[in-house]
């Protein structure tokens, strides 16, 4: 979990330069959060974590902090 | 299966475009009839690319010196397989590979082609001399927007060099653009365009539904509807009439009925404005906000974008989806683009 956070901060750093995110700060409400950003967010996650996100997937509340996005791409990752 | 409208040609160049190989005799001339066939293709707003196995220096500069190099976006004069050339091409210029022509006097290139890009269209060079009479070289319309279409495609190159050449974040690279976009009411001049849109657009289509001109002009007068086009333009120039919003306006609930980009603006951020600037009208209005979508394996990034801007799914029935917006949240317009809306 730790090290996905890492690996979520290090991607999103990207976007948000001159701000130190924190695990619970809502991205979204940081400014303006494109499609494009979208985009990129939803390719990263696919590949850096090989997973698939499913339309159903594609809900706000899945992606708004990096605690969230954390449990996700765990939620997402469990091994059956 | 009915042929698409083609978007795209890609042509060989020995005995296709010229009679002869030009690397074993430099003076090679034009086919008969070709230079005809390239200029009328270009004006009617079809795209011209090549795939060549050739020297690329000399076969440019036979292009040139025929006084032709300019209509060809993104050539590919190399060694490599023509079906790589061509994927390459189809890639830079972002259109359906269903959409393209691939045009070679070799059975063994047409084959090759043919067998790594089913959808593609190929014709032997041989066959060209009826090629502006078929079907599917004839588009529907020919708008403002089709006859410049090379040239908007020729911004769109030295644009997407620009971009892989920036080194800074996104953000500012899309600052440096300068993009202006205006919003306003579809006029009787854009319903051509307008249709044109719904025709060609697929991967930034919410629904896929196309309007016919007469449909589209009986929406822009009726009072339950609001048909909106945008435009925009950046320091390389225009890119025209690129997005087309149709919304149907009840007393306490509008709906999105289409929401469409030219994939030209792909990576703009024009999606997520258009979107910004309805949820703030139906904000003003007080009414309820709702969106169809269909689904097809082309348009995820709609999808995402709906997602992103805080839409979520209120009924799902196969690959339709009802989107709604409580409007408890909007974005602001982006910093690094104009917007100006047009009453």
């Amino acid at each position: 979990m730790e090290e996905n956070k890492v690996k979520i901060r290090k991607f999103l750093s990207r976007f948000f330069k001159k701000h130190e995110l924190g695990d619970d700060e809502d991205i979204f409400a940081l400014g303006f959060v494109n499609s494009l950003f979208a985009m990129q967010l939803i390719m990263f996650l696919e590949k850096e974590f090989e997973l698939a996100v499913d339309p159903q997937d594609m809900d706000f509340a899945n992606f708004k902090t990096i605690n969230l996005l954390a449990s996700f791409v765990e939620k997402k990752t469990v091994k059956v | 299966m009915k042929q698409k409208k083609l978007k795209l040609v890609i042509w060989d160049l020995d005995n296709t475009i010229w009679n002869g190989v030009i690397l074993e005799d430099d003076s090679v001339v034009l086919q008969e009839g070709i230079l005809d066939i390239i200029r009328e293709l270009d004006s009617r707003g079809i795209l011209q690319s090549i795939s060549s196995k050739n020297d690329h220096a000399a076969a440019f500069a036979k292009l040139e010196e025929l006084g032709i190099a300019e209509y060809f976006l993104y050539p590919r004069i190399n060694w490599n397989s023509k079906s790589s050339s061509v994927k390459g091409i189809v890639e830079d210029i972002n259109i359906g590979m269903d959409t393209v022509a691939f045009i070679d006097d070799q059975p063994f290139e047409r084959e090759e082609v043919q067998s790594v890009l089913p959808e593609v269209l190929c014709i032997d060079a041989a066959d060209i001399a009826g090629l502006l009479d078929r079907e599917e070289f004839m588009p529907l319309f020919i708008t403002e927007d089709s006859k410049n279409r090379r040239h908007m495609y020729m911004s769109d190159a030295k644009r997407k060099s620009a971009e892989e050449e920036y080194e800074g974040p996104q953000e500012e690279f899309l600052a440096s653009l300068d993009m202006k976009l205006t919003i306003s009411p579809v006029t009787e001049d854009d319903l051509q365009r307008a249709e044109e849109l719904t025709v060609r657009t697929h991967q930034l289509n919410s629904t896929g539904v196309t309007y016919s001109y007469e449909e589209l002009n009986e929406l822009r007068h009726s009072p339950d509807h609001t048909l909106i086009i945008a435009e925009l333009e950046d320091i390389y120039g225009k890119y025209g009439k690129i997005g087309l919003v149709l919304l149907e306006c009840g007393e306490t609930e509008w709906k999105i009925k289409l929401l469409l980009m030219s994939c030209r603006v792909m990576s703009r951020g024009v999606g997520s404005v258009l979107i910004a600037y309805i949820i703030k009208l139906a904000k003003e209005k007080g009414v309820y906000l709702t969106a169809d979508f269909v689904q097809t394996d082309r348009n995820r990034m709609m999808h995402i974008t709906y997602k992103f801007a805080g839409f979520k799914e209120i009924e799902h029935n196969g690959n339709h989806i009802v989107f709604g917006h409580d409007l408890s949240f909007n974005q602001a317009f982006p910093t690094y683009m104009k917007v100006e809306v047009q009453q």
